[in-house]
């Protein structure tokens, strides 16, 4: 009998009040179910309608380790389909973004498809006479995912057809997504300036867990936000500060700071740190931007939407977003030990382009294959990979400022250095592993 | 103005590759001038370094802070080290104006990085545009194009 599948009270027990079990990320059965449970049963972030503006425009991703396409039908809405021929399998989208007119065309067998997955056409149909075609599932033509829907332009999907809807599963968190959106003053985003691609030898968790993780900046990125503060000191006086540094600084603000600006919790796993205040709340300022915004929202409301300067809010199970410097991350399970780190940036349409060039320049510091910052926190991916296999201990303390009262609380607000996110997190994984389980008897 | 040769350009190239393979970091700062940049860009025949993303696009403020970052105690990722290796074609002389000082030159380039038990092979162009300054040549742009930069990567640590 296998360890964890069909067996969800095995699954529960490896999430304590205080400790994760590091089976999560070690495990490939358990990693095998995230697929077929936790990644089909929540609300997942699959792209952003700006990518695909026109009819037939289409992009491609996956969903958990689903490989889907997510296309602009015909009647402008936007679909997402399983990137898979319903005859031989072939992935019938095969660019990472592209057109693909009005329909989706197998490049095996030229059979064609609308794009809303309905098949279209078949060469030498005749051959399929009197072979019960009609009732077969290639017939059926590409299958859709369970559930779509488009949220300010971010579209999310559920694989399965049933479970949590998209409100009850997000709740109030969508508040970072508008807060994001309403810094337009056009109210409007778009996909802008490339996506950048970091592949990581770790388990997709500890991406995840690190958005929240306050305790580390000070360590972790000493070596480079320290270094930047102590290089540009150097600089000799008058010196207009450097955006690099104005970006790198708060890095290794004290414990006292990053306590200080709070953590707020959603049910569902969803949670962000920066409440009362954050790495992104001193900026300088773009010249002519508060203008636009007093412009389209009036000045209390503008002060209100800029004053908002929340940290780094996770949407569980895998997307991270910044709304003060428009970043989206998003951390693609790959296996058990293998994820890919996808960062993606936004335009804020009608803001002047200083706000892109400054989010690029957060994102290729702090996000790149190449970053001084991204380095020291893959290595310690990297070293908790393999120390995990480790026997001595079986158990990940997330037990920082526990509270026992905390558990059925949702938008709650507290100390920053909490862990409280991540323990959110891990009740929210044990929910949606185990909602579709079926318990096997032995 | 001095003047410099196509031999003097191509020796130009080669000495900037050997001292980041034997990691002479801050005399290889020292052939940037002031307002000097290191590009990789994310996407072929980028042109726009600032509204679109870059692997690195760094000025000297930048490079600093990455070399001395890389020497840092606390530079977890750099322990043990990383090291590298430049393998050069010879560079070829695309601009030349001897009035103003300024040269161009185009270098294929296969590059290694290791760290560890594991080795990593890059390849592709490097676009160094030269200036003269003190009677020196001086690196104002050095463009590194990987032939795959929209590839995902792991960690590249050091300098092609």
């Amino acid at each position: 009998m296998s360890k964890y599948q069909g067996r969800p009270e095995a699954v529960r027990a490896l999430v304590r009040d205080t400790e994760v079990h590091k089976d999560l990320y070690i495990d490939p059965e358990l990693f095998d179910l995230e697929m077929e449970h936790l990644f089909a049963n929540t609300w997942v972030y699959v792209g952003h309608a700006s990518q695909v503006p026109n009819t037939g425009d289409y992009t491609t991703t996956t969903v958990g380790t689903q490989p889907v396409v997510m296309v602009r039908h015909t009647d402008a809405s936007v679909k997402v389909l399983y990137n898979r021929c319903p005859h031989k399998g072939t992935k019938v989208a095969g660019e990472v973004c592209g057109n693909t007119g009005k329909f989706f065309r197998c490049p095996y067998h030229a059979w064609t498809f609308r794009t809303d997955g309905r098949l279209l056409a078949v060469p030498l149909k005749k051959g399929y006479d009197d072979t019960g075609f009609e009732t077969c599932e290639a017939s059926q033509g590409m299958a859709p995912v369970g559930a779509v829907h488009v949220y300010r332009d971010f579209v999310f999907c559920r694989l399965n057809p049933q479970g949590v809807s998209f409100e009850a599963f997000f709740g109030e968190s969508l508040s970072t997504i508008d807060n994001m959106v309403e810094r337009s003053p056009e109210g409007k985003l778009q996909v802008a300036g490339g996506v950048l691609r970091y592949m990581h030898p770790c388990n997709w968790k500890m991406l995840v867990d690190n958005q929240t993780d306050t305790c580390h900046p000070m360590v972790a990125h000493e070596s480079s936000a320290g270094t930047a503060v102590r290089v540009w000191k150097e600089a000799p006086e008058g010196t207009p500060k450097p955006m690099a540094v104005e970006l790198f600084a708060p890095f290794v603000n004290s414990y006292e700071f990053f306590e200080g600006m709070g953590i707020r919790v959603w049910d569902n796993g969803h949670g962000h740190t920066g409440v009362a205040d954050s790495i992104h709340a001193a900026y300088s300022p773009a010249p002519g931007y508060w203008e636009q915004m007093v412009a389209t929202y009036g000045e209390d409301r503008a002060k209100q939407i800029l004053g908002d300067v929340r940290h780094n809010t996770v949407y569980f199970p895998n997307i991270m977003v910044k709304g003060p410097i428009q970043t989206l991350r998003r951390f693609l399970p790959i296996a058990a030990d293998k994820t890919l780190v996808e960062s993606w940036t936004f335009r804020l349409v009608g803001a002047p382009d200083l706000l892109l060039e400054r989010t690029l320049m957060y994102n290729r510091i702090i996000n790149a294959p190449t970053s001084m910052v991204g380095h020291d926190d893959l290595e310690v991916y990297e070293r908790a990979q393999q120390g995990l296999h480790a026997r001595g201990r079986d158990w990940i303390n997330v037990g920082r400022l526990y509270d026992p009262a905390e558990r059925g609380q949702a938008n709650a607000t507290t100390n920053g250095t909490s862990e409280l996110q991540m323990r959110n997190q891990f009740r929210a994984w044990a929910r949606y592993m185990t909602a579709s389980m079926v318990e096997e008897r032995a | 103005m001095t003047s410099f040769s196509d031999k003097q350009l191509i020796d130009f190239v080669y000495a900037e590759a050997r001292l980041l393979d034997e990691q002479r970091f801050d005399a290889w700062l020292d052939l940037f001038s002031e307002d000097g940049h290191y590009w990789m860009p994310l996407a072929p025949g980028q042109q726009d370094p600032r509204l679109h993303a870059s692997l690195l696009y760094e000025d000297k403020l930048l490079l600093r802070v990455r070399v001395e970052r890389l020497a840092g105690a606390r530079t977890f990722s750099q322990q043990p080290r990383s090291r590298c290796h430049h393998l050069l074609q010879q560079p070829s002389v695309e601009q030349a104006d001897h009035e103003a000082g300024t040269y161009t030159l185009r270098t294929a380039f296969h590059y290694v990085e290791t760290r560890q038990d594991t080795q990593t092979l890059f390849a592709g162009w490097a676009t160094h545009e030269l200036v003269t300054q003190d009677a020196a040549l001086r690196i104002r742009l050095k463009r590194v194009e990987l032939v795959n930069c929209d590839a995902a990567f792991g960690n590249i640590n050091l300098f092609m």
